[in-house]
């Protein structure tokens, strides 16, 4: 099979007749859990993975005593993929979800500083979890799309007394400045290509995966793979993640 | 306010002074130390050997597994001993970066174990650690086509710089770490992550700068095997 997705590659073709730099058709949906403070689906193709928020509050870190937290989990799920299994997240769920968290810390997206409520001593957490509901390729990318989609849903549960009224919602956003967008490249022979479906991912030597703002600015980057990748590659990558996502970006009409 | 001079003095392209040891870890396969700066690592290499639970076993090839974590009192505030969400990530990209120029077909069944641990960090211990496992590879006879070389580069406030420290990674206006590997014979990446912001242009401009630098730390590494090697292995 590895042979076979790189012969069609070679003949500058792909298994579903994508273009290299094409994106299967995504489709961002919210209202997962009428519990959660905020919550998405995204499929990409048929890879499906939904992503929640959850709100608590607590005492800020010593470094950042008026800013909140964020945290970034991730699940492989043993129903999304015969290979999952169940227990604790095993090094590629460590790694989706810091590949997610960085992509939303570093850009700034989430205005930690409004997540304040009394310096140094009761700030908001915002815990956001992922699950990977169907494996058909690019978790990272639907991951990381789910977490963005969820973080725009997510609204600030009711507070008495510095106590969480759980299931109560009020209407305030949580404040985003930006909305940071990831996308992986992956590498098969000496093609870069975007959004790989299961038989593709199979083949890939090495992927970089590219976190970008709207202004265009990178904010986080992940190779993963036991392949190498060379400095002209890594910036083509870089290039046709930026171009694939002002194109994202008009689609979702999130603006 | 834009960063002019380097807290420290250095050149925006000039690495800390570095140092590599092999061998210092007696009982070990293979064994290093290298430092940057004031970034100390140790690595140590046991295998080829056994691979237990025996199903992680694979009659194709051998199995490379590294374990990398900072020591308790390695940084100012004591880190929790045993594997966090971080040294999981960066044991495993450790293992990717060095993956490319091991032929782990020729150990079937069999594991090497590396272990990379940093005693003292200011800043770069991902890098540090990847150049003393490679010696570590290296001093145990384990075949490799290259060394691979590390070097956390980035930007501090609006200055591209390589070999950032930790007062850089503070720097108040902010501060990009971008860590890479390389094979340098190939030109090959192996190592690639970053965090924070930077435009296409100057993450290229980082990586091409980084390449030089991984030229210069190729030559401290091969310094350091020849001092343990003198003669002792010519061909």
């Amino acid at each position: 099979m590895k042979a076979y997705v790189k012969s069609v590659l070679d003949a500058n073709d792909r298994l579903d007749g994508r273009k290299f730099e094409d994106s299967r058709e995504i489709e961002v949906s919210y209202g997962v859990s009428n519990k959660a403070e905020g919550s998405a689906r995204v499929k990409i193709g048929k890879t499906e993975v939904i992503a929640g928020v959850k709100m608590d509050v607590g005492t800020p870190y010593g470094d950042s005593p008026n800013r909140g937290n964020l945290m970034v989990g991730a699940e492989r799920l043993p129903v999304a993929n015969p290979e999952f299994l169940p227990g604790p997240p095993n090094p590629a769920a460590i790694e989706l979800a810091r590949i997610v968290d960085r992509g939303i810390r570093e850009s700034g997206m989430i205005d930690m500083e409004k997540l304040c409520i009394r310096k140094g001593e009761l700030v908001w957490n915002i815990i956001i979890d992922i699950y990977p509901m169907n494996d058909d390729g690019n978790l990272i990318d639907a991951s990381a799309l789910a977490a963005v989609a969820a973080l725009r849903n997510a609204v600030f549960p009711k507070l008495v007394e510095d106590k969480v009224q759980w299931g109560e919602f009020t209407e305030n956003k949580v404040p985003l400045k930006f909305i940071p967008l990831t996308l992986t490249v992956s590498k098969i022979g000496k093609h870069l290509i975007l959004d790989v479906n299961k038989e593709e991912e199979e083949a890939v030597e090495t992927r970089l995966s590219v976190s970008v703002s709207e202004k265009g600015n990178v904010h986080a980057m992940q190779k993963g793979g036991e392949a190498g990748l060379s400095i002209e590659e890594s910036d083509k990558a870089i290039g046709m993640v930026i171009d694939a996502l002002s194109k994202l970006r008009k689609d979702l009409k999130w603006n | 306010m834009a960063y002019e001079k380097r807290f420290d003095g250095r050149k925006f392209d000039e690495v800390r002074e570095m140092e590599a040891k092999i061998g210092i870890i007696e009982r070990a396969d293979g064994s290093a130390m290298f430092r940057t700066g004031k970034t100390i690592a140790i690595a140590a290499v046991y295998g080829p050997r056994g691979v237990f639970p025996s199903f992680l076993q694979n009659p194709k090839k051998g199995r490379l597994k590294c374990t990398y974590d900072l020591l308790s009192f390695s940084v100012t505030e004591r880190k929790r001993p045993g594997p966090s969400r971080r040294s999981t990530e960066i044991s495993m990209v450790t293992e990717h970066s060095l993956a490319p120029v091991l032929d782990m077909t020729k150990y079937s069944y069999a594991g090497i174990d590396l272990y990379v641990y940093i005693t003292q960090a200011d800043a770069g211990t991902r890098a540090a650690g990847i150049n003393a496992a490679s010696l570590a590879l290296a001093d145990a006879g384990i075949p490799m086509k290259d060394l691979i070389t590390s070097i956390a580069v980035g930007k501090v406030s609006d200055k591209i710089a390589v070999d950032l420290d930790k007062a850089e990674e503070d720097h108040e206006d902010g501060a990009t770490d971008l860590p890479m590997a390389m094979s340098t014979r190939t030109g090959e990446i192996t190592l690639l992550q970053m965090d924070g912001n930077m435009t296409r242009a100057e993450i290229k401009e980082a990586l091409e700068m980084g390449k030089k630098a991984c030229e210069g730390i190729k030559k401290v590494q091969i310094e350091a095997l020849k001092a343990k090697y003198n003669g002792g292995n010519k061909k």
